[in-house]
């Protein structure tokens, strides 16, 4: 999507811009889901800018605003890394734990998963489809089961197989529903007890408006979130309300999910993300 | 949801009201507060732009009519409110069913808008009212999205059409077909068709979804859409207009805190009704969607309409005719009939959720979000923890028997007190109540039960006034 394109060309061409151009410019940035905060900062970066450098310019404004974490996945070397996978109802969690098993696998680690979502119909089942299809155990309690004890269980597994990596994988949960954040923080409880957690990972749809932000705070007070999964952002959507969040909250976009086959999966690059933007 | 539109038009009206005479000034600022509070809600900019003008328009001819200020207020109020109700899809629509069985309903939508679960919540509705509704398998692309509408089906008895097992086999067309063919053959009046998620941006799936349209040749073809959804609601609902078309709008994921923009955008771009509202992981938090009602819960004029069905639906028949007669009888209402209405409190669902059904200022939403469900559970701790001579006459209760229960629940002794003390004023004004003659209907809805378990910060026992939650149900009667 060209956000900044119409920009660009109106710096280049002249030195002022009418009113109407800056409106017009809000209803680009806005329409991006970036939100009333981040808009209002870019629009101040973007009037201070001078001609030739506009594009610099704002990409660096753009960055200035992204996190300094790094986006390399934490891990914990020479022992298992637990990767807890939380986020909204029909945000791309089992999908994204498929993935980024594969992604795992390929590197040459060895990797199980946890089905953690015994509530939604079929969810169990979903997780042994993917396992099956890129050839990784799952390990999974009944329907139904406390997700704290199957998370449990398979924190035991794991630790005497002597893989590299745990995924867990954990029923959707609208935020706000405090019942079920302390589900939630129940299995990170449960599953610390074994072995720490290296890393809790939050998936935002990229269709997400406003919305988002609330819900990375409240998944980040309850279950400290380490890092972004950006799903489904191959639509018409490009999940400016992840940049928002990582501005705003310091929590890094690690991986960005672009459509349903297990390769489409790969590490944020904010570089290449935001020249996309620019262009 | 819509909490935050609330408190902005909350905020924008009593400032209006206050005003002797409203200028055009004031109009101005109210009108540019409203279109920040739309705009940080989601809602598309030309879906604000010409909403707002809308208001300031129709209030400019108000104004010029109306002499006093808070009449002015009050008619710039109605404005809004008729213009969201409007906006929103004016009278709740219908499904419109088939003149020749059966009626079919085929779902669309962006992956994760929760299509497999509200053909579950529909069938459940449409079941539950005498219909003989089919699902049918047709998004063969999810893994496991047919074993899911397998077992929710079986939850709720309504049968499943699946000749494919899915995950990436099968052809949906062919499915769909089939479908209607075996309803035709076995005399179902309803088929509801779950496809896959697909994208907007997709032109090879939306053919697919074309060609599935096609096959069944839909009575109403419903796009699915999560209430959190962002900016892009334009482009994704224009697509799949555009694309395979459709009929109407579903809400899902409502009782999320998203403030719902998507709603007011959708509704306004596509011109399409929102027929139906899902709020919740059961398949029963599912709802006929009314404008009505949403646009009286954005103004913060509350939803009691949906508060009191939800009440008459969770009090089941045997637990309110019990009281009923007890009521009748002359008998007391004891402990033990209000552990009875905890229990079926509990079965409506959190009570912040209810209690943000109720009209109210900000500042008490405010104070609803921060209810404490936990509160319920604790109460029937403590009346659990009693005996049931206890719990047929509280007069009982001295000391050492109360420092008992609240050892048994885990609560300190000053609660149980506060608690005994309040079920003791109810009771006297359920004796009141009895002698002035009220109609026994009221048995189970009186509810001296919201007593104890009002927010530990209001003010302590007093009048009905005190109780928003009775006094809405008894103004609702």
């Amino acid at each position: 999507m060209a956000l900044f394109s119409k920009l660009i060309a109106k710096i280049k061409g002249e030195n002022s811009f009418a009113p109407t151009d800056w409106a017009e410019l809000e209803i680009e940035l806005l329409a991006s889901d970036l939100g009333p905060t981040l808009t209002r900062d870019l629009l101040e970066a973007a009037r201070r800018v001078k001609s030739e450098n506009a594009q610099e310019a704002l990409a660096q404004a753009l960055t200035s605003h992204l996190t300094q974490k790094s986006r390399l996945p934490i891990i914990n070397q020479g022992g298992l890394s637990v990767v807890l996978v939380v986020g909204v109802n029909g945000t791309g969690k089992t999908t994204s734990v498929a993935k980024l098993a594969e992604h795992i696998k390929a590197s040459g680690a060895s990797v199980v998963v946890a089905a953690g979502d015994t509530f939604r119909a079929a969810a169990v089942e979903q997780l042994q489809t993917w396992g099956t299809r890129i050839g990784v155990e799952v390990i999974s309690g009944k329907v139904n089961a406390d997700p704290a004890a199957v998370a449990f269980d398979a924190a035991q597994r794991a630790s005497a197989m002597n893989v590299d990596y745990l995924l867990i994988d954990t029923a959707g949960r609208l935020h706000n529903k405090r019942d079920l954040m302390n589900e939630l923080e129940k299995v990170k409880r449960v599953v610390e007890k074994i072995t720490p957690i290296c890393e809790v990972l939050l998936t935002i749809d990229a269709t997400t408006g406003q919305n988002g932000m609330a819900q990375a705070k409240i998944f980040s007070a309850s279950v400290d979130v380490t890092g972004i999964i950006l799903t489904k952002s191959d639509g018409s959507a490009k999940g400016g309300i992840a940049l928002a969040i990582e501005s705003e909250l310091d929590i890094p976009i690690k991986w960005i999910g672009t459509g349903e086959s297990t390769a489409d999966f790969e590490s944020f690059a904010p570089e290449s993300y935001i020249r996309g933007l620019l262009t | 949801m819509f909490d935050s539109l609330t408190s902005r038009f909350g905020a924008t009206f009593s400032s209006l009201r206050s005003r002797g005479k409203i200028s055009h000034s004031d109009l101005d600022a109210s009108c540019s507060q409203i279109r920040q509070a739309l705009l940080e809600s989601d809602v598309a900019l030309e879906v604000v732009e010409s909403f707002v003008a809308e208001i300031a328009q129709k209030s400019m001819s108000a104004l010029a009519t109306i002499q006093s200020g808070t009449n002015q207020a009050n008619a710039i109020f109605e404005i809004v409110n008729s213009s969201l109700i409007e906006i929103l899809g004016g009278s709740a629509r219908r499904v419109r069913f088939a003149k020749n069985p059966p009626t079919v309903i085929m779902l669309a939508g962006l992956q994760g808008a929760g299509k497999t679960t509200l053909a579950g919540k529909l069938a459940k509705f449409y079941a539950d009212q005498g219909n003989t509704p089919l699902l049918v398998a047709c998004d063969l692309q999810r893994p496991n999205a047919v074993t899911q509408l397998q077992l929710l089906g079986a939850s709720i008895n309504v049968p499943v059409f699946c000749p494919e097992a899915g995950d990436g086999v099968g052809d949906p067309v062919k499915v769909a077909q089939e479908g209607i063919t075996f309803a035709k053959a076995k005399q179902y009046n309803m088929v509801i068709v779950d496809t896959a998620g697909r994208l907007g941006v997709d032109s090879e799936l939306m053919s697919q979804a074309c060609e599935i349209r096609d096959a069944l040749q839909p009575d109403e073809i419903l796009f699915v859409v999560d209430s959190m959804i962002g900016q892009d609601a334009v482009r994704t609902s224009q697509a799949f207009l555009d694309g395979v078309g459709f009929d109407g709008v579903v809400l899902t994921k409502l009782d999320g805190d998203a403030r719902g923009g998507a709603a007011l955008s959708i509704a306004t771009l596509t011109k399409r009704p929102i027929m139906f509202a899902s709020t919740g992981e059961k398949l029963s938090d599912f709802d006929i969607f009314y404008p009505d009602r949403m646009a009286s819960r954005i103004l913060g004029m509350g939803d009691v309409a949906t508060l009191a069905e939800q009440a008459k639906a969770a009090f089941d028949g045997d637990t309110s005719k019990k009281l009923e007669a007890k009521f009748a009888s002359g008998e007391d209402f004891t402990l033990g009939d209000f552990l009875d209405q905890l229990s079926a409190m509990s079965k409506m669902g959190s009570m912040s959720k209810l209690l943000g059904m109720l009209p109210g200022n900000a500042a008490m939403k405010k104070q609803i979000e921060n209810f404490d469900d936990g509160e319920i559970v604790r109460t029937k701790a403590i009346v659990e923890s009693m005996t049931p001579h206890e719990r047929a006459d509280p007069k009982v209760l001295n000391g050492s028997r109360r420092s008992r229960i609240a050892l048994g629940s885990g609560r300190k002794v000053s609660e149980v007190n506060t608690l005994v003390d309040r079920f003791s004023a109810a009771q006297k004004m359920m004796r009141q109540v009895r002698s002035g003659g009220m109609p026994a209907g009221m048995g189970a809805m009186a509810m001296p039960a919201m007593a104890p378990i009002r927010p530990q910060s209001a003010p302590k026992k007093k009048s009905k006034s005190g109780n928003p939650a009775k006094r809405a149900i008894e103004e609702s009667q």
